[in-house]
This record gives structure tokens, sequence and C-alpha cells, in this order.
């Protein structure tokens, strides 16, 4: 459904994704971790089709994201790092604009446009324009864009940094349910998320993969069978492990 | 992709009207078109029915509002991080840039429309040349064409509205100065008689002035709709280079 393929990233003098590789199949969750810097969010701009890789290819549902990029594009939904929205348009302005850019019209359009705001829980803020929202409406205004055309895979960079508890459990149980039927690739700093919501879980930092497995794997990584404790591990550089520790 | 091209379209124009913008703008143009042809184009004064004292001041109008309609086409974009979100839908780049153009050049046919109590009080005074006067707006549509794309080019090249406006404005301006009789004079005395023809070639008020006399010229027509291809061109060439990281 999606591959990353030794996909290669450098910005001036630092390389900032040094041979990303891996592959994610239609029902799986990828909690996509690590420092920041690490080049979580330039691989997922990558697969996204918003940043041509130097080298290696990037493909989803066999289309290659830059030489098919609109045929990629058109089966992907992606929420960018601090999910950015128009804050002159409304929610549902803002999901219909996305949805009248890929092709869906009247009926069509309406309801998948309801459906999604009715999936992230915005009705009651639907009809306000999206600046005069609280942080937590605008994320998940941004959300439902993703969301709206049912795309079957989805990419989400921080989907629920500024939710308060309530809010995180909504979009925790909104990615579940929506699982079985996609391939989802959620990036957090939260980490208590992995063993909540994924059902596989890559380490990056400094641009290279250092784990790639399931989160009960990742978890004995850690001294202590925790996530975070297994994050430090494989993260820190020795000597400041031995300090945190 | 013609879907594609009228939801930015549509984004687009809804964005100038869903903020102060596009009422503001077309407040300033509806007041000082009007009150440059009466003040600086003495139009009474001159006691003819023609509308020449306002297609007389509109390049050096449109070369101040243009850029200011245009600089928010990219800049603001990738300010708010929005670039983002548009550059992740399945839109080809030329219907983003084609959408944000139509969208602008809209606002200013609206604008030049709101000239209209001033067309009406010629025909109520005299009686114009009405096809010469539709053919002084044809060619001021264009002028306002082609400096809003220009802006829109040097809008993609910054995150900075300010800066883009500035911009704008500068291209605009020396694109409208190279055809003032004061520079092709101070050229023609120091460049051969070629260099003197090209600048003059360049300039968007020579263009302009045919339209102004009620000619429509072929060449003066792909004058226009060439800067603003190639305008758009520059646009989307800036904004697929973002795509590639910079390489």
């Amino acid at each position: 459904m999606l591959v990353a393929d030794n996909l290669v990233k450098s910005f001036e003098t630092k390389r900032a994704v040094q041979g990303v590789s891996f592959t994610l199949e239609k029902g799986e969750v990828l909690g996509f971790l690590g420092p920041n810097g690490a080049g979580k969010t330039t691989t997922m701009r990558m697969l996204a089709g918003c940043l041509e890789p130097d080298a290696g290819i990037a493909s989803i549902a066999g289309y290659n994201c830059v030489e098919a990029r609109l045929e990629a594009q058109a089966r992907l939904g992606f929420l960018p790092e601090g999910a950015p929205a128009y804050p002159a348009m409304t929610p549902r302005g803002f999901v219909k604009f996305g949805l009248r850019a890929r092709g869906f019209r009247s009926d069509a359009l309406d309801r998948a446009c309801e459906l999604a705001i009715e999936r992230v829980r915005l009705a009651e803020a639907a009809d306000q324009p999206i600046g005069t929202l609280s942080k937590g409406f605008k994320r998940r205004a941004a959300l439902a864009a993703a969301i709206a055309h049912d795309p079957a895979v989805l990419i989400l960079d921080e989907p629920t940094d500024g939710l308060d508890p309530n809010q995180k459990d909504g979009v925790r149980a909104l990615i579940r349910e929506m699982a079985p039927d996609k391939a989802i690739i959620i990036s957090t700093h939260i980490l208590e998320e992995v063993p909540a919501v994924c059902s596989r879980a890559i380490v990056i930092a400094a641009g290279k993969v250092l784990f790639d497995g399931t989160p009960h794997a990742l978890e004995q990584k850690g001294r202590d069978g925790s996530v975070e404790s297994a994050f430090r591990a494989l993260t820190l550089e020795p000597e400041t492990r031995e300090s945190a520790a | 992709m013609i879907h594609a091209l009228h939801a930015v379209y549509r984004r687009e124009l809804l964005a100038y009207f869903q903020t102060p913008l596009a009422y503001v703008f077309l407040a300033v143009f509806a007041s000082a078109a009007p009150a440059l042809a009466f003040h600086m184009g003495r139009f009474f004064d001159t006691n003819r029915a023609d509308l020449a004292p306002l297609f007389d001041y509109m390049p050096w109008l449109l070369l101040i509002l243009m850029p200011a309609l245009a600089m928010r086409s990219w800049a603001e974009e990738r300010d708010r991080g929005t670039l983002e979100f548009l550059m992740a839908l399945p839109i080809p780049l030329w219907a983003s840039t084609l959408g944000k153009f139509l969208a602008a050049w809209s606002v200013a046919a609206l604008a030049l429309v709101l000239t209209f109590p001033m067309w009406i009080a010629v025909n109520y005074l005299g009686n114009p040349d009405n096809a010469a006067i539709l053919t002084g707006y044809f060619g001021a549509l264009l002028l306002a064409g082609g400096y809003l794309a220009l802006g829109q080019a040097l809008s993609a090249t910054t995150s900075n509205q300010v800066v883009a406006f500035v911009l704008g404005t500068s291209a605009c301006f020396l694109l409208t100065m190279t055809g003032l009789p004061i520079v092709l004079a101070v050229v023609g005395d120091n460049a051969p008689a070629a260099i003197s023809e090209f600048i003059a070639g360049l300039s968007a008020l020579e263009h302009y002035n045919a339209f102004r006399n009620g000619v429509i010229a072929l060449t003066d027509v792909a004058f226009f709709i060439g800067l603003i291809i190639a305008s758009l061109a520059c646009a989307g060439v800036l904004i697929a280079e973002r795509r590639g990281g910079g390489r």
C-alpha cells in the first residue's frame, strides 16, 4: 500500500533523511517516532508528494509519488505538521475545498463533508471561521480535510498535538476505527500513543531507521520495559544516555 | 483537472471576500480612479465626451493596486504553512497557479466595472465613441492582468507579503516607465536605435497606449498575454522548486 525505498533528502549541507526504507500494508497503524530533527516530517513530506527525494522511491498504492504524483495523492490523506488551514474559511468550507479539488460534487460532496465533520466531532464549530477556533478545533478541521475522501493511506503528522485528554482519546478512537481499512502513519512525541493505537513502530534518528517492529518489541528495548526508556535507549548518544539514566 | 482549477479559483475568490481585502481594494479603486480623472486628468475641462482622463492615469493606479491584490497569493500560503496542504492535494501546479490568477483578475475586472458611473456620465453629457471606451477598458483589463501575474510570480519568491508588495510594485513600475518619453529620449540619445526600440517594446505603457487610443493590435494583445503566461510560468517554476527542496 505504501513503500519508502531508500529515501534520501538533503537541505543544503544537512542530510535530513539518509536511506529510510519501510513498507506499510492495509490494516497497519505505524507509529513514526524520533527526536526533533530526526527526519520524520521530511520523510512524511516525501511520501505525501510535497517534497521530491534526492534518491530513492516513495510510492502509494503502486503510484510513484514523483512520477505519478496526482494518482498517488488521490489515494492519500495528509495532515501536515501544525495542521495548517485557511483562517478565514470555516471547517466545512475547508473540507469541501479539499473534496472539490479531488473531484467530489453535489450530493457526494455534501455527504463526505458531513461524515468527516461528524467523525472528528466538529459539528458545533463547523461554520465558524477557523481563525477564531481553539487549537483543538483547528486540528480537527485539518484532520477532517485529511480523512473526508476516505483515502486508502493516511499520513498524520502529530495528530493529537495540542489536544486535551478527551480530544486525544477521540482521535485515537477514530484512528482505531479507520485502521482495518487503511494504512496509517502517525508521527508523535506522545509515546503512550504507540501501544494505545499502533500495530507497529519505527524509531528514526539522524535520518536513519534505528528500530522497526511491534510496540511490544520496542518496549523490550528499554530498561524498564516502557516505550519511553526504549526511545531514550535508541536515540540518545551513549554518554547522554548514561546521565539520563 | 478542470475541477481542481475550479476548486482553487472558487477558494481564492472567496478568500478575497471573506476578509476586508476585496472590499477595501474595491472601495479604494472606485474612489481613486475617478478622483485621478477629475483632478489630475481635468475630466470636465477637456470638454470632450470620452474617458481619456480615466485611462490616462490607469497604469499608475494599477501599478500600485495590482501588486497589493497579488501579494498574498503565494506569500500567504508559505507564511501560514497552507502551501504544504495545497501541495499534498492532487492538483496540477498549473491549475493552482491559474486558479489564483483568475480569481485575482476577476476582482480586478470587478474594480474596473465599478468605474461605470463615469461611462454613464460621458454618455449623459455627450456622444462618446463607446467602442473606443470599451477598447480602453479591454486594454486596462489586460494591463491589470499583466501586473497581477508579475506580482504573483514575485509573491512566490517570499513568505513576507510586504516584501512581495514592494517587489511587485517595483517590477510593475519598471515595466511601465520604460515607455515614458523621458526614458526613451535618454535611451535614444545614448544607445543604438535597435536597443531603444527593444526597450520601448518591453514597455507595458507603450502597448497599453494603443488600447487607450481605441486601437486593438494583435501585437499589443500578444504582449500582455505573453507577459501573463511567462509570469505565471515563473510562479509555477518557483513553487515547483520548493517541492524539489531547493535542489
